[in-house]
């Protein structure tokens, strides 16, 4: 834990999150805190629970047990202001998950448009705004299908800066993406990180890690193993599990440059 | 036992009609046997021609494909009632006799036949074209070919599409009522010309076995597609997008 | 074999009686047809069996059964419609059966991301449902409604059953009127041939122009 930042500036707190699918618990336990503008990245090998964490965070999973805070709000058990809920916290799937029947910049603006009731033109204008932040204001009237999965990616960014958002939560956002592509969303990603947006990413991005985060947790079979700062992780991790993953990763994934 | 009519509360009519309706059940089932027959002659009709059909448009050549497809396109063009009414008026016309059961198997199964010939000609187009190569490079001929590599997998590849036509074709044999034949709904018709009183006993009557003559034969044709299941042999399409099927 | 030019103004009548009774059933299946999917997928047990109950009845049954229960069965039961009332009804109800499961299947198709995406921007359920799903399942969708109303064309022929003079009435008076059936009812395929074509041109080109890139019917490559 991050023990320069006092628990009132954090943005996101996690308490003993638990998850389980059938006999399987996928969640053990977790427990963490994010402090505002921190940018925190998940590693772990596959299938240990870091899509259900993010997806148990914003409720499009419900967990079993365990609390969430959104700043100071407790999220986990009122259902009622769900929607509301979710229009503060972005997510960004890992196959984009871009609405297929709209361009570009119907998907950015049609949250603001029909979640926050903004006016058609004001929603617009506002979209516009956020694809030129994502390099991609050309491409606004582009469909889904006539874009390249990185391009896609990015749109599906600003549909969820569109909507301010306290902080957004990335589930392999490059994962599905083929390689010469992942360097654009990684570049948006960081451009987010240095305007001090909150980010909890779960990612195998080394690099991106290695450069942007402030905090990186290592997860295996849903207990959070280790946690710290990069420089740390990467050169002196504690843990003998961590320091194996970490080898193994950076032999498969090589180093990423910036 | 003729219906009391007068001094009734409709309700309790209602209750004595669907009472009296049970001495007519017999006749009313045997009516159904009818209907079965004739499901069973245009099927055939409908199988053997929609088979030939289908081989003409895949390996006919341009000519042979193209009147195929015109004769697929108008039999699954012109309503069936119509063609109810060509086969059997028709020859009538010109001195031939013809029975109504005839008339409307003929009618009914070269209608079956365009939408059969649609389904064999999906499935014999879906298996791939390598068969075929591997088969003539083995030398053999391109009719034993097609007999003995090309159809036994068509045929199975399409037992779903077949079966969906033969559970919706089952209800078009109703149709036939209007060339005479004496099936299940002209049989309720007469029940009810006679007493008015009957016609919805009569005619729930008749919906009922409908529905058992669907959930059976859907069931009994399930059946036949896991026995003649081939792992791996599947169209395109097939499961939950397969059920995007037409009704009658 | 005797062709008569005088028959061409009732039989054009008697089309116009058909398109008439066609589009305004397919009109209330679509409306109702759209309600029984929801139902069915988004509805709770009760709803969802109800739909069921209902889709069932009007698949499994014919369609002289349903008309004939609505022209002749009602009656009985102190509910008198007209002619072309209990050819609408009938036929729109059947129709919207077929149209149910054609529209669930759209629905279906969509994929599951499509709502979780909407959901993760705070949208509610109804309104992730209006403004993501249905206007994809509606896409989707479109090949088998231009099906069904091509169906429904020929279908529509059996409401001369209960004496309405729609193309196959009209046919039918003429060929019994002058026992020239097989010539009469081959003019009579050719109307629904013309009908059934031009029909079919026009719905395609609605497709065509309602397509969006990457949203094909299932099955379709992006």
């Amino acid at each position: 834990m991050n023990s320069s930042v006092g628990s009132d500036a954090a943005v996101l707190r996690v308490e003993d999150l638990h998850k389980r699918y059938g006999s399987e618990e996928v969640l053990c336990g977790v427990s963490f805190s994010l402090a505002k503008g921190e940018t925190m990245v998940v590693i772990g090998p596959s299938g240990t629970g870091k899509s259900t964490l993010l997806r148990c965070i914003n409720h499009l999973t419900p967990p079993d047990h365990g609390r969430v805070w959104l700043e100071r709000t407790e999220i986990s058990h009122h259902r009622a202001n769900l929607n509301r809920i979710r229009a503060q916290i972005g997510f960004v799937f890992q196959d984009f998950n871009l609405f297929s029947h709209l361009t570009a910049l119907g998907n950015v603006r049609i949250a603001p448009m029909k979640v926050r009731g903004m006016s058609r033109r004001d929603a617009t204008a506002l979209a516009m705004e956020e694809l030129e932040r994502v390099g991609l204001a050309a491409k606004a009237d582009a469909y889904p299908a006539e874009l390249s999965g990185g391009q896609q990616q990015r749109v599906s960014i600003a549909r969820a800066l569109a909507m301010a958002p306290k902080l957004i939560l990335f589930d392999e956002p490059t994962s599905a993406l083929d390689p010469e592509l992942i360097g654009e969303v990684l570049d948006v990603m960081m451009g987010l990180a240095r305007d001090g947006m909150t980010m909890l990413v779960v990612s195998h991005e080394m690099g991106f890690a290695r450069s942007v985060a402030d905090e990186i947790v290592f997860m295996e079979h849903g207990r959070i193993v280790e946690q710290g700062p990069p420089a740390r992780m990467f050169t002196a991790p504690e843990h003998p599990r961590t320091a194996e993953f970490l080898r193994k990763i950076s032999e498969l994934y090589g180093e990423s440059d910036e | 036992m003729p219906l009391r009519s007068s001094g009734q509360t409709r309700e309790v009519r209602i209750i004595d009609s669907f009472v009296a309706i049970g001495r007519y059940v017999p006749m009313l089932l045997r009516a159904s046997l009818i209907n079965i027959e004739l499901l069973f002659a245009l099927i055939l009709i409908g199988f053997f021609v929609g088979t030939l059909v289908a081989l003409c448009q895949v390996y006919g050549g341009r000519l042979l494909g193209t009147i195929a497809g015109i004769y697929e396109w108008v039999f699954r063009s012109v309503p069936a009632l119509v063609l109810l009414f060509l086969f059997y008026f028709g020859p009538s016309q010109f001195g031939l006799y013809i029975s109504s059961f005839l008339a409307a198997s003929l009618a009914l199964g070269f209608r079956s036949s365009a939408y059969q010939s649609q389904i064999f000609r999906g499935a014999i187009q879906s298996i791939a074209s390598g068969q075929m190569m591997a088969a003539r490079s083995l030398g053999m001929s391109r009719p034993r070919a097609i007999r003995t590599v090309i159809l036994p997998q068509a045929f199975r590849l399409a037992i779903p599409g077949w079966s969906n036509e033969f559970s919706s074709v089952v209800k078009d044999t109703t149709l036939a009522y209007a060339v005479g034949l004496n099936e299940i709904m002209r049989s309720a018709r007469i029940i009810y010309d006679r007493q008015y009183q009957l016609a919805m006993p009569a005619l729930i009557g008749v919906a009922l076995v409908f529905l058992v003559m669907t959930y059976a034969g859907n069931g009994l044709l399930g059946g036949i597609e896991r026995r003649f299941r081939i792992p791996g042999l599947q169209m395109p399409g097939q499961g939950r997008e397969g059920e995007l099927i037409r009704r009658k | 074999m005797t062709f008569d030019w005088r028959w061409v103004a009732p039989l054009a009548q008697g089309l116009l009686l058909t398109a008439e009774i066609t589009s305004t059933c397919i009109a209330i299946g679509i409306v109702l047809g759209v309600l029984l999917s929801l139902g069915r997928v988004y509805g709770r047990r009760f709803v969802r069996g109800l739909c069921a109950v209902y889709i069932q009845f009007f698949r499994g049954t014919p369609l002289l059964v349903q008309l004939s229960i609505v022209y002749f069965g009602l009656p009985t039961w102190g509910i008198r419609l007209s002619q072309f009332t209990s050819a609408i009804l009938a036929l729109g109800l059947n129709t919207a059966a077929y149209q149910a499961e054609y529209f669930r299947g759209a629905i279906q198709a969509v994929r599951g991301g499509q709502m979780l995406a909407a959901r993760s921007l705070g949208m509610s359920a109804p309104q992730a449902i209006r403004w993501v799903i249905l206007p994809q399942a509606f896409r989707l969708v479109i090949p088998a409604w231009s099906n069904e109303l091509i169906l429904m064309i020929k279908y529509s022929s059996i409401v001369f059953s209960i004496a309405l003079y729609d193309l196959m009435g009209v046919g039918k008076k003429i060929a019994s009127r002058e026992f020239r059936y097989f010539e009469v009812f081959l003019v009579v395929a050719l109307f629904y041939l013309a009908l059934v074509f031009i029909v079919s041109q026009a719905l395609r080109a609605l497709e065509r122009r309602v397509r969006v890139p990457g949203l094909g019917a299932p099955g379709e490559a992006r």
